[in-house]
């Protein structure tokens, strides 16, 4: 478990972490009090993808550079399902302009970071 | 912006679309397991794989049929709720008293354990969201 020979350790796994994580939040009060998906929603959802981009790129330019993940499959996976997630949100939360958009987000921004979480574990796990 | 609770509602919208959303994550996230997992090691453990590549295909009809709503669509989404329910409860119980069966885990493992026990909850609340949209128009 050497976090230095991981592509998607620190702050560039921290931060789409915490980025998704603050939209759920918002998206749940928006949710509670019976608003639809918000402008800060959808900008929120945009700059996920974003940061997502940002580690992918990392990741691909490491394993490019010959690093390999321990379970590549699995890794390469999560990698697609991870890019895919905001996307995702922002069709469903377009199709449903009601309180249910806005928890919709909320959902998919809480399923996200356990993504990256397991994207760390399948790189790491041959030790590092 | 305070919604009619009252006015029916079509089974794809509203906490609907929320349940076809969650339907969907694990629609992929099971198929990509199972796929890995018969693809790569699937003498290692078939029973749970195969396992996991039918409740993956299940999430998906499931998926499918509260989207498209309508008569089938609706039968079709009680048909999978239905069938996940007894799966996740049978599995859950199977795969405590009898280890042996299942040396791996599966979406359904431990009534759903590895997957925030969602996997027990969702039919319920599919089963019940079918149930409060069964006089709504198609």
């Amino acid at each position: 478990m050497d976090p230095v020979n991981s592509p998607v350790d620190g702050l560039v796994a921290t931060v789409p972490i915490v980025l998704s994580l603050l939209v759920a939040v918002w998206a749940l009060v928006a949710a509670v009090r019976h608003r639809p998906p918000d402008r800060v929603q959808f900008v929120g959802l945009a700059v996920l993808e974003v940061a997502l981009l940002v580690l992918t790129v990392l990741a691909l330019v490491a394993v490019g550079g010959g690093e390999r993940p321990g379970e590549p499959g699995a890794f390469f996976g999560y990698l697609v399902t991870l890019v895919c997630l905001p996307p995702l949100a922002w069709v469903l939360a377009r199709m449903e302009p009601t309180r249910w958009g806005s928890a919709i987000v909320c959902a998919v921004c809480l399923v996200a970071p356990v993504v990256v979480v397991r994207l760390q574990q399948t790189w790491e796990v041959l030790g590092g | 912006m305070v919604e009619t609770e009252q006015a029916p509602r079509r089974t794809n919208s509203g906490p609907g679309r929320l349940l076809i959303a969650v339907y969907l994550l694990f629609a992929i996230a099971a198929t990509s397991r199972a796929g890995l997992q018969i693809a790569t090691k699937f003498d290692e453990a078939p029973v749970a794989y195969l396992l996991s590549g039918v409740a993956a295909l299940i999430y998906i009809v499931a998926a499918v049929g509260l989207a498209r709503a309508g008569h089938a669509g609706r039968r079709v989404a009680l048909a999978c709720c239905s069938v996940e329910l007894v799966g996740v409860v049978a599995v859950g119980i199977l795969s405590l008293v009898d280890r042996e069966l299942f040396p791996d885990e599966t979406v359904w493992s431990g009534f759903g354990s590895g997957y925030g026990y969602i996997p027990l909850v969702l039919p319920v609340l599919g089963l019940l969201w079918l149930w409060r949209t069964r006089r709504a128009p198609a």
